[in-house]
């Protein structure tokens, strides 16, 4: 399924209406170990760029925006009791939330896996 | 001057070092028309240690402090012997003069006397959790507000007519800038709380009730029901304490169902002091709300060679993380007052507290009981712990005036507590804790009569 | 997201121990270094270190509320509580024993004279709510230190009432707020620098303002062009600090205040640095609104382990009125205190009470003995001599420290420097560890958020010159530690009460009151 991620360290991964959502490899690489992931709760209504979840290490608390907009179906809840998960599995078991997007469109600006690699090595 | 080290030589010798030529070329980015050449006009020099002593001295002396009168004074701030030891603990260069144990290798000290305190408020309280402390019970009583408003997400509040004025006062200066809608009527002279009110009140728009235990005129009132209450509403219930002694006699607020519990720590280890520095103490009954409170939190954990160890936690619920989305602006807690309250009442423990509030019980009951066979007086409460509240056939704010020019401190009229309530000119607050003794009662009750005759 | 990691700290569960394990002992302790379990597990819910009646058991008045449950709390004789808290003192670096240079913080000296003064009964066994003609020897205090303050700030009244100095910008953040409604031109933003300390925007943010950032420039100073090009109907206010937590004196501050006004708006000012220039620079001059000070920083009111502070909140002529209450007044020969009775016609447009009763008393008369002691030609050697110590770290120490703004002239009373230059996988805090094993309180770490890896050194007056140099002589080796990459750092400390504690674990299964029975 098509992954995109975009230059504030998110990735979206779409299969078709639904599109599950977390933070990059890079991202936790810097954060350090994560304790504590706020998630939505399933129902909330998410605008593209704003912010949707909150991701805290130690000594840091970082908001994590929504690529696109949409409507939360689910927050992954294995975060509330393990968020070290985002830490081992950053890019699959560690995801954040799932939503159902409201316009397809909004997926045309972001950048593939490629092109994020390219972002970090600039970094 | 004592307290700088540095010789005129040494100034010479550093000013070399840097390449300057003076200590004021130092202050170059200060534009010159706003950079002081000497010192300011019409202040005085430096003094010694004798002359700053006779100073201050002259006037401690135009004070009269609780100790050279009968003193029945409370109304949110209460006279309780201090052990010796505390004040000696307490001033350990190593606890005075350290910092917040933001490196816990090196503030492993504070930061488990942080731990033993945290569970003595809880367990004093009847919650599951407590902070490192706050300035203040009136403050921490705010921030319970706060916190009730963002658990709850609404913006009502009710407070009892048994919260401390002050404490009321501070809350509706900042629910004015927040929004929150406050509640609040003046208490009338009865001798029960108007729990039983509040718990009909509470609706689905209410955040929290705020109740006071034992309340401004030190009744007593079981919160139970007001907190079913509360709950079937959605809302919080939060109970302040400002006399935690009580709490060695008295149900706690968090066994019959606070949700939230705050108070004044000042009565165990910190003394009088004129309003301040007090001890804001703020605790959960149940875990679940932690990453919404205010306020430092110290846990426990374990070091890289496996030793049990403390540091502050869940930080970033913090200003210098969180900023702008901070629960608090709070940075300093009330830390040395803390280690006092722990001190005393490490010192008393389990046994020395109950005695303690036992013996507060039994002086104000003989008190009450004495007083209110002066004649007009009559005591208000049924139910009491070491305060209650009489009403005199005088004008009690002026009596109280008159009976401390004759080195009688009688007690907070309630005309200074209310002072636009005409119903309430007649009453005097009276605490009576194990500092006062038989003769100090028997005095008051005779400064009564002979003011009343 | 944001940018993660702004300031280049990143938590880790600290690393096993690599070499030999040392001496073991059969008690755990090492020689004077000494182990102490918490009160729960030695004290007694029978022991007690007080002499009190035993309750006769009599009837009792309180309302059915009898507690029958335990409580828990164990207690302990007094030889034990004594012994208890020594042992944990003697676990805590404090200025008593060493240099303590926390940038921002101000850890000078805690005279020894302001806790007898403190502790004189007619101070500390005063009641506050007792009638005004028993405690004007109490009111002379405030007074006196109010009148102190205003003469070294140069502005226009004082609200002493603040318990601290995040109490303190609210109270002046709210004074703003109250001085712009009651003109009608309520505003919703509040401009601060991003090297600003947690406090500002956490208090604007609580006071009901949208916060944005004021951008800085090379050197390290607020962009004045940048900040005019934002000012707008919108911008309640500005907060700065000066000097600033880069450790350097704003030069175009009364460019900024002059601008902010012309644009409607009001200036407050952070005094945390005030103890760069007490006696040699008025903030009233450079034509600021507010200013809390706070007085265990500047007047060496003690830090004890966290607090109790200070923060009273000088007041330009604009916001005089809006002052919160209570506040004491000069009546004739005798003093006042004013309160919610008296507002309505001593202070009609106050915004309210912020705390109960009336101020921090023992800060005040701490901090009125430690002036008084100075006095001002003390207090401007306190400002020369604070000023003095930390250029000469600076300059000690920036051919093997990289200091971002030190090529830009002089800091003021604390220095600011980088982790640029170290190996790759050495970070600051490993540096900071690795002080403690040297046999001090490092600095602060990662404060202001604009320098990576920032490390904020501010020395105080109070240093000797043996002091100074003996920390440089341990910054300048770590330094060269930390460019070759020993990794041997990221060891430290070896030598503390504690090695690097877990605190990932603390955050990710809190335990914050002990579970034991």
């Amino acid at each position: 399924m098509p992954r995109y991620f975009t230059e504030d360290h998110e990735w979206i991964e779409v299969d078709g209406d639904t599109a599950t959502i977390g933070i990059t490899d890079y991202a936790q690489g810097q954060l350090g170990d994560i304790v504590f992931v706020e998630v939505p709760s399933a129902g909330t209504a998410l605008a593209k760029g704003k912010e949707a979840a909150v991701v805290e290490s130690v000594k840091a608390a970082s908001d994590v925006f929504s690529p696109v907009s949409g409507t939360v179906t689910q927050g992954n809840a294995a975060l509330e009791d393990d968020p070290a998960l985002v830490n081992s599995a950053p890019e699959s078991d560690g995801w954040f939330f799932k939503l159902t997007m409201a316009d397809k469109g909004e997926l045309a600006g972001l950048m593939d896996e490629e092109k994020y690699k390219d972002f970090v090595a600039t970094l | 001057m004592r307290y700088l080290p540095l010789t005129d030589a040494d100034r010479a010798a550093m000013l070399g070092v840097i390449g300057a030529t003076s200590i004021d070329a130092l202050f170059a980015d200060v534009p010159r028309e706003l950079y002081l050449a000497g010192p300011i006009d019409g202040l005085p020099t430096h003094a010694s240690e004798l002359a700053v002593e006779r100073h201050m001295a002259a006037l401690a002396a135009k004070n009269l402090s609780a100790g050279e009168a009968p003193f029945f004074l409370g109304a949110g701030a209460y006279r309780h012997h201090i052990p010796a030891s505390v004040d000696h603990l307490i001033q350990r260069g190593e606890f005075l003069t350290s910092y917040t144990p933001y490196q816990p290798e090196i503030a492993q000290g504070t930061l488990q006397m942080l731990f033993e305190f945290q569970t003595q408020v809880a367990r004093l309280f009847g919650c599951a959790v407590a902070n490192a402390s706050m300035y203040d019970g009136s403050t921490a009583c705010w921030e319970a507000i706060a916190m009730a408003g963002r658990v709850t997400r609404r913006s009502k509040v009710l407070l009892s007519n048994g919260l401390h004025p002050h404490y009321v006062s501070t809350a509706r200066t900042m629910a004015r800038f927040n929004g929150d809608a406050v509640d609040y009527a003046e208490p009338a002279l009865t001798a029960e709380t108007d729990f039983a009110r509040l718990a009909t009140a509470v609706d689905g728009e209410t955040g929290c009730v705020v109740v006071q235990y034992p309340d401004i005129l030190g009744r007593v009132g079981d919160m139970t029901a007001l907190a079913d209450a509360c709950h079937a509403a959605g809302a919080l219930l939060v109970a302040v304490v400002t006399e935690p002694v009580a709490l060695g006699a008295l149900r706690s607020p968090g066994e019959m169902g606070a949700d939230i519990v705050v108070g004044e720590g000042q009565a165990i280890g910190v003394g009088l002091q004129y309003g301040g520095p007090y001890l804001g103490l703020f605790a959960i009954r149940d875990a679940k709300h932690v990453r919404q409170m205010p306020g430092r939190l110290c846990g426990e954990t374990v070091d890289a060679e496996g030793k049990r160890g403390f540091v502050l936690t869940l930080s970033t619920r913090e200003q210098h993380i969180r900023r702008e989305k901070a629960t608090s602006n709070i940075c300093t807690n009330s830390g040395l007052c803390a280690l006092a309250f722990s001190v005393h009442l490490t010192l008393l423990g389990e046994k020395g507290l109950r005695a303690l509030a036992a013996e507060n019980h039994r002086l104000a009951c003989l008190a009450a009981g004495r007083l209110a066979k002066v004649g007009g007086v009559e005591v208000l409460n049924d139910a009491f712990f070491n305060e209650f509240t009489i009403t005199v056939p005088a004008e009690s704010r002026q009596l109280v005036r008159d009976l401390a020019d004759k080195g009688i401190l009688a007690g907070v009229s309630l005309g200074r507590l209310y002072p636009d309530g005409d119903r309430r000119e007649n009453g005097i607050v009276v605490a009576v804790t194990e500092t006062v003794t038989e003769e100090d009662i028997e005095r008051l009750a005779s400064a009564l009569e002979e003011a009343l005759a | 997201m944001n940018a993660p990691n702004v300031s280049g700290w990143k938590p880790g569960t600290p690393e096993a121990p690599s070499g030999p394990a040392g001496i073991e002992t059969v008690t755990g302790n090492r020689g004077l270094m000494l182990e102490e379990p918490l009160i729960f597990e030695i004290g007694g819910a029978d022991t007690c270190g007080v002499d009190l009646p035993e309750p006769a058991g009599e009837t009792d008045r309180l309302g059915g509320l009898a507690r029958s449950e335990p409580i828990g709390l164990p207690g302990l004789s007094e030889p034990e509580t004594v012994r208890h808290y020594t042992r944990l003192s003697r676990q805590n670096y404090a200025i008593d024993c060493g240099i303590f240079p926390l940038g921002s913080c101000t850890m000078k000296h805690n005279p020894r004279l302001n806790e007898k003064i403190a502790r004189l009964p007619g101070f500390c066994d005063l009641h506050p709510l007792q009638p005004e003609a028993t405690v004007q020897g109490a009111l002379g205090v405030i007074d006196e230190l109010a009148r102190w303050l205003l003469a070294l700030t140069g502005m226009h009244s004082v609200a002493m009432s603040p318990k601290a100095g995040a109490h303190g910008e609210l109270c002046g953040i709210l004074c703003i707020r109250a001085a712009l409604e009651a003109r009608g031109d309520a505003r919703s933003v509040i401009l601060v620098p991003e090297s600003a300390h947690g406090t500002n925007p956490a208090t604007a943010a609580f006071a009901g303002y949208a916060v944005e950032n004021i951008p800085a420039t090379a050197e390290g100073r607020v962009d004045l062009a940048a900040l005019k090009a934002r000012l707008a109907p919108d911008v309640a206010a500005v907060m700065i600090t000066n000097p600033n937590t880069c450790g350097l004196f704003e030069r175009d501050m009364k460019a900024i205040s002059d601008a902010v006004h012309a644009a409607g708006a009001l200036v407050y000012c952070d005094g945390a640095n005030f103890n760069a220039i007490v006696g040699r620079v008025r903030p009233g001059d450079l034509g600021i609104d507010a200013m809390h000070i706070n007085l265990h920083k500047t007047f060496s009111t003690p830090h004890g382990g966290g607090g109790p502070g200070s923060g009273p909140v000088v007041l330009s002529e604009a916001l005089t009125p809006f002052a919160p209450l209570p506040f004491v007044r000069k009546a004739g020969d005798s003093f006042e205190l004013i309160e919610e009775e008296d507002g309505a016609e001593a202070a009609p447009r106050t915004f309210g009470r912020m705390a109960a009763f009336n101020g921090q008393m023992g800060m005040f008369t701490r901090a009125l003995a430690y002036i008084l002691s100075h006095g001002i030609d003390g207090l401007r050697q306190v400002s020369g001599d604070a000023v003095l110590g930390a250029n000469y770290l600076l300059r000690s120490l920036d051919d093997v420290l990289d200091a971002p703004f030190g090529g830009s002239g002089p800091c003021m009373h604390e220095a600011l420097f980088s982790d640029q230059g170290f190996a790759e996988g050495i970070a600051t805090l490993d540096l900071a560890k690795a002080l403690i094993d040297e046999g001090f309180h490092p600095m602060t770490m990662y404060f202001p958020l604009v320098v990576h890896g920032a490390m904020l050194v501010e020395p105080t007056e109070c240093e000797s010159k043996a002091s100074l140099d003996q920390f440089i002589l341990a910054l300048r080796a770590l330094a060269a530690r930390a460019k070759a990459g020993d990794e041997s750092l990221r060891q430290a400390p070896r030598l503390a009460p504690r090695r690097r504690l877990d605190e990932t674990l603390a955050a990710r299964k809190p335990v914050l009151t002990y579970e034991g029975d």
